[in-house]
């Protein structure tokens, strides 16, 4: 498959490589052109308002909203999910997303850098690493919404029909247990 | 298992989150909102620019925790803070306001003319200048999660970030070409851990993120040190002390993403007013400069 991840700010090469590792074709977007022919499209980790800012300044909104709608295949970690979620707490004044999911986010939900963790969760009957770095959380989702994992009962991986994100970042880790799960189970 | 907090996993995947991003300096929380509406990924909170530091002179401190408050209130993004090099009390006082990330900055005046704070001891992540591969080798191993080339701060002469780029991406190749039984004097010269020189030698990048700063006062100077391989950029002086802040600091930050397209370069680098005047390094006395603190 050719993997799209969206390359303005962030974690975007860990996302890239974490791809290729699992056997797929793997290219930074920047620009709408590049959008075309993707099979999956990764939203990555890093600062929310400054990917939004740099998004809307490119014209990448819109084009990217019409993909997620048409059902292209999409996965958010941390600033990912921030992006992919309808309904935003604790966002910048006018702060866009380029939603798609039915889920209210919180933003630094679990606190600032100092109160960032690791910790083994179950995502999907799986075992990961999960890695939160000023890390949202989801506070509400939709009734199509489906949880797959969470931390002291709060949602923090969830998935709704072909749209996957997470709050905590498995690029970091080396693990391709939730990259494996999102090209396996939701783009095929 | 329970929550691990403060791990080099996620000080240092903190870092990797600013990637591709301007980590700009501000000194009061209008100046960070200009930050962050621009695009900013994270902000510097600091009582004085280098600039200013450099043209008033006196012993430069951390800042007063209430104006680093105050930043922390005005915007969602990372604040960083700086302390003095060796001053771990300091740390300890920042750390205690829940900033983000601690910067112990050669801006500052030293502490400790031989010691480096131990930033093992601290949960929130530490940022640490260098000029080249050794210094910044020792700066990890004591604890540093990230690492930005020193540059001449307060200048806005972009020509000692080039050397320090230069520099360290020189050594990183070097090291990389290198035999397996030639890096023990390798790390002997450039008086650096065997451990991280053989990492750095395998994997032919430094361990943690590398941005860089120091005199970068223009879109071009920003998308230059991209090229030259910097994960990121600082920006001091240069935002603030130009015509017109919030544009040019708009225009830094596309110009970063947007490093390797020089018609987008050009479409930002247009209008921007005056740029910060600037002082030539060449023009500042040898113990005067910033730089050469840090050993």
């Amino acid at each position: 498959m050719k993997i799209g991840v969206l390359a303005l700010q962030g974690d975007f090469r860990e996302h890239i490589e974490a791809s290729q590792a699992c056997g797929h074709k793997a290219v930074a977007i920047r620009r709408e052109v590049e959008l075309n022919d993707l099979d999956a499209l990764i939203l990555p980790g890093g600062e929310s308002t400054t990917i939004a800012l740099l998004a809307r300044n490119y014209n990448l909104i819109e084009p990217i909203r019409s993909k997620i709608s048409s059902g292209l295949p999409v996965y958010g970690s941390c600033a990912g999910m921030i992006l992919l979620a309808d309904r935003l707490v604790g966002g910048v004044e006018k702060q866009e997303t380029f939603g798609g999911l039915d889920i209210t986010v919180k933003r630094n939900a679990f606190g600032r850098q100092v109160d960032s963790f690791e910790e083994e969760i179950d995502f999907a009957g799986r075992r990961v690493n999960g890695v939160f770095i000023r890390a949202p959380w989801v506070e509400q989702v939709g009734s199509e919404v489906e949880i797959l994992a969470t931390v002291n009962s709060h949602a923090v991986a969830v998935r709704q029909g072909s749209i996957l994100a997470t709050s905590f970042h498995p690029e970091l880790t080396g693990d391709l247990s939730v990259h494996t799960y999102f090209f396996d189970e939701i783009c095929r | 298992m329970s929550e691990a907090t403060g791990t080099a996993r996620v000080k240092r995947g903190m870092a990797e989150m600013l990637k591709g991003g301007v980590i700009m300096d501000v000194v009061n929380a209008d100046q960070a909102k200009i930050a962050e509406d621009a695009g900013a990924c994270a902000v510097m909170a600091l009582e004085r620019v280098p600039a200013d530091i450099r043209a008033q002179g006196g012993v430069a401190r951390m800042s007063d925790p209430d104006m680093i408050e105050k930043i922390q209130a005005a915007v969602s993004i990372p604040v960083m803070a700086k302390v003095r090099i060796g001053h771990f009390v300091e740390a300890q006082i920042i750390q205690s306001l829940g900033v983000d990330y601690i910067d112990e900055s050669e801006v500052l005046t030293p502490t400790d003319y031989e010691n480096h704070v131990d930033k093992w001891k601290f949960t929130v992540p530490f940022v640490c200048g260098a000029t080249n591969l050794g210094e910044a080798l020792r700066r990890i191993n004591e604890g540093a999660a990230m690492i930005r080339s020193k540059g001449e701060a307060g200048t806005g002469d972009v020509s000692n970030a080039m050397t320090h780029m230069r520099k360290i991406g020189g050594e990183i190749r070097r090291l990389s070409s290198m035999r397996e039984d030639e890096l023990y004097v390798a790390a002997k010269e450039m008086q650096a851990p065997f451990a991280l020189v053989q990492e750095v030698a395998q994997t032919g990048k430094l361990p943690v993120v590398l941005f860089t700063a120091g005199g970068i006062a223009t879109p071009a100077d920003a998308a230059l040190m991209m090229q030259m391989g910097a994960d990121g950029v600082f920006i001091g002086s240069g935002i603030f002390k130009s015509g017109n802040p919030a544009q040019r600091a708009a225009a830094c930050v596309k110009a970063t993403t947007f490093f390797d397209d020089p018609k987008v370069l050009a479409e930002v680098s247009r209008g921007l007013g005056d740029a910060m005047v600037g002082i030539n390094v060449s023009d500042i006395p040898a113990p005067h400069r910033l730089a050469e603190r840090g050993w």
